[in-house]
């Protein structure tokens, strides 16, 4: 009787399997394809990353709305999933789905070099050249092989925040132009008790952020560009970069216990620290100004005492003194998205609606034009710096892609946490690559 | 359910009039008593069994199958390499260092929760004044969500947060760490918070093996004289030795796959030095978030095959008693 009991239940395993395998059968209908526009309704899905509520979320939702009420055929359906979630989990799963979303955040950068190599992607560079010339050079970062896959609506150089209070009180005249005088400003301000500077090195990536940094000032222009592409990262630059973090890290100008500080969105961060006169200093992208409002005890104060200014220069280094990092958000349209996902992108790019994102001061725009949205000072200063950039290079790690990324943020920590090395930095990129 | 009894034998087999002979008849009867017993066992657990085949056999025959590739999520699987994802994470030191933290909970988990669970429900078990409350009060943290545990022991034992305040308080400023940035510490920083949450789990358990305890003995042990001490030592152990164990394989499991509280509670940088990783932490970082995705899975196929392999063995060794027939066998 075992045997026929093993019997029965292959065969409840066989009939539901055929259950199964029909039900799946059921919704396999693919939508013509739409050649013209606003002709037919659409229902466009858009994934983005402002999940937060605040003003961000909120102007998206006006953006979606404005686009319809001006083509009515047009229905847009927000989904806002918070950042890792979207780019790691749910937009990966998605798109090796076969009912994606059709407009969805995109950072551009070896992320998008795979996305483009499994056909997941739009091809919109005849649709979006207006744009894209509009935008400027920041769109190459969405593009792969010189062709535009998706467009940037935010995008901004790093620098770094500071306290003008404190500079003054410890008697620091000018912004370090040099590591030389960064250093020298270190040392003044520990003199006057308070943490120089800020590390959320507990999130990996605003510690590795040092470390691209010292990368840039020392590799020259071409061997970043050239490792972006065929990741290969041969050059003694690379372990140089990890040495010049080294010193730089020995001369302590964090606060204690970085290893385990987060890096924004609580008052324990390093943001908090910042923003609440704890701490005079902190390396980070244009986006800050927000994030640091969030964690603000007494917003008006920070909006006084905040300023910002470029990463300094190494004397005497292979990297262009201009050069800086940057990176951005945008988006792209799904290889079968309608033809009106295009017209969407295009409408988020425009100068107006620009505008209208810049004055929620949740991110620098990146259309001509929209310059007029940008109020806070600071902020200024940074679009000014971004214009006068010879070079922005994207974020080290999503140039590389996330694997490569993933596994130099770690060895880069490791450095910081005492038990890594420079050129241990460079083994784990290298292994990373042949993953 | 080896065999059908002929004495238990269908009543329509005797209400059938006679026709034909008898053995046949009896035969075709049997079997449409027995292809009705099939339809009603299929009916009755498809739903079960497709739920549990589309949602835990197919995906772990999927993650098998993914574990072979080098696949970044990206395009269908196309580059197969065998086992070299595996031969890579046992290369890994932070893998290692996984591995170890997991022991490290496993083995803390059952020593300290153990103990402090038998110690509090051979009190609980007591009657006195506001035994529920305290019965209340120690299943609480169990039932917290672990992600606001996470969060709660992470802002208390930030540095210069709750803990190190009421620690100087007390005088005992000297025993202050960076629980959660110093790399030593840290795993024990989590093995506390674990334990912290979990040992309400052992204690309601043990509590309820101890209500099983038929009061008789527990009185014919008084009246033979044996003090509460010799009670608990010599009646409710033994007794307990059935729920000890379910617990320990619980424990055990669970300590396995460890995950919840170590990824709120610990910070990625100190997770990614290996310093609180889990076998289930560094999955995810892996898989999700250096975008291996094959790799990942090979992570997750090994963490089944330890836990598999470590519930076989429990079972075997130490369940026998206890779950007769269900896993480890008939005996005769």
């Amino acid at each position: 009787m075992a045997m026929k009991h093993r019997a029965g239940a292959t065969l409840a395993l066989f009939v539901t399997t055929a259950l199964l395998v029909a039900g799946c059968n059921g919704g396999d209908s693919e939508a013509p394809a739409e050649n013209e526009l606003y002709k037919n309704p659409v229902t466009m899905t858009w994934w983005h990353n402002a999940s937060q509520d605040g003003p961000g979320k909120t102007y998206w939702e006006k953006v979606a709305k404005d686009f319809s009420a001006l083509h009515p055929t047009v229905t847009i359906q927000i989904e806002a999933i918070e950042t890792n979630q979207l780019q790691r989990t749910r937009l990966p799963a998605a798109l090796l789905s076969s009912d994606p979303p059709d407009i969805f955040q995109a950072w551009g950068g070896g992320e998008m070099r795979e996305q483009v190599e499994a056909d997941y992607l739009k091809d919109i560079t005849d649709q979006v050249k207006d744009e894209a010339a509009n935008i400027g050079s920041a769109t190459e970062i969405w593009q792969v092989d010189g062709k535009q896959y998706g467009l940037p609506y935010r995008m901004g150089i790093e620098g770094i925040w500071y306290n003008k209070d404190m500079f003054a009180k410890a008697g620091i005249t000018a912004p370090p132009t040099t590591f030389e005088e960064l250093n020298q400003a270190v040392t003044k301000l520990k003199a006057i008790n308070v943490i120089p500077i800020a590390l959320g090195a507990g999130d990996k990536w605003p510690a590795a952020h040092w470390w691209y940094n010292f990368a840039l000032r020392a590799c020259s222009v071409d061997t970043l560009k050239k490792a972006s592409v065929d990741l290969v990262f041969d050059d003694p630059c690379f372990v140089k970069a990890g040495q010049d973090l080294k010193t730089f890290i020995g001369t302590n100008p964090f606060q204690p216990n970085f290893i385990a500080t987060p890096g924004q969105n609580d008052p324990t961060s390093a943001n908090g620290l910042v923003a609440n006169g704890k701490a005079a200093m902190e390396l980070m992208g244009d986006w800050n100004r927000g994030t640091l409002e969030t964690v603000a005890e007494d917003p008006k104060a920070l909006t006084k005492f905040l300023g910002w200014f470029p990463v300094p220069a190494i004397a005497g280094s292979a990297g262009d003194p201009k050069a800086a990092l940057g990176g951005g958000d945008g988006f792209a349209c799904a290889k079968n998205a309608p033809a009106e996902c295009v017209e969407f992108l295009k409408y988020i790019v425009s100068p107006e609606v620009q505008k209208g994102f810049a004055e929620t001061g949740t991110g620098l725009p990146v259309a001509k034009g929209a310059e007029a949205g940008v109020a806070d000072p600071a902020l200024k200063s940074i679009l000014e710096a971004t214009s006068g950039a010879t070079y922005v290079q994207l974020w080290l790690d999503t140039a590389f892609g996330s694997t490569v990324g993933n596994a130099m943020n770690d060895a880069v920590i490791a450095i910081f946490a005492g038990n890594g090395s420079p050129e241990k930095v460079v083994e784990a990129m290298k292994a990373a690559a042949k993953k | 359910m080896t065999s059908i009894n002929p004495t238990l034998s269908p009543a329509g087999g005797t209400s059938v009039p006679p026709a034909g002979p008898p053995a046949a008849r009896r035969r075709s009867s049997r079997a449409a008593e027995t292809r009705r017993k099939w339809y009603e066992i299929i009916g009755l657990t498809t739903p079960a069994v497709a739920v549990y085949v589309m949602f835990v056999l197919v995906p772990m025959g999927f993650a098998v199958y993914y574990s072979l590739f080098r696949w970044r999520g990206v395009g269908p699987p196309t580059e197969f390499v065998g086992f070299n994802n595996y031969i890579l994470a046992f290369q890994d030191p932070i893998f290692l260092d996984a591995l170890r933290n997991n022991a490290i909970i496993v083995f803390g988990s059952l020593l300290l929760q153990g103990p402090i669970a038998l110690a509090v429900a051979l009190l609980l078990n007591r009657r006195f004044r506001g035994r529920t409350v305290f019965r209340l009060l120690v299943f609480v943290p169990y039932v917290l969500a672990e992600v606001t545990v996470g969060i709660m022991w992470k802002l208390l034992l930030t540095g210069g947060g709750t803990v190190d305040a009421l620690l100087k308080q007390i005088g005992l400023g000297s025993f202050v760490q960076a629980w959660l940035a110093d790399l030593d510490v840290v795993i024990w920083t989590m093995l506390f918070v674990l334990t912290w949450k979990y040992v309400g789990f052992a204690i309601i358990l043990l509590l309820a093996g101890l209500s099983n305890v038929p009061p008789e003995l527990t009185e014919a042990a008084a009246i033979d004289g044996a003090s509460w001490w010799q009670t608990q030592r010599h009646v409710m152990f033994p007794l307990l030795g059935p729920t000890i164990r379910i617990w320990m394989f619980l424990s055990m499991i669970g300590s396995l796959q460890a995950f919840e509280v170590i990824w709120v509670t610990s910070v990625p940088a100190v997770r990614s030095l290996g310093a609180s990783a889990t076998m289930a932490t560094y999955m995810v970082d892996n898989g999700f978030f250096a975008r291996l995705w094959g790799y990942g899975n090979a992570v997750a196929v090994i963490l089944f095959a330890i836990s598999f392999i470590a519930a076989l063995l429990f079972q075997r060794f130490l369940l026998r008693r206890d779950i007769e027939g269900a896993v480890t066998g008939r005996r005769s």
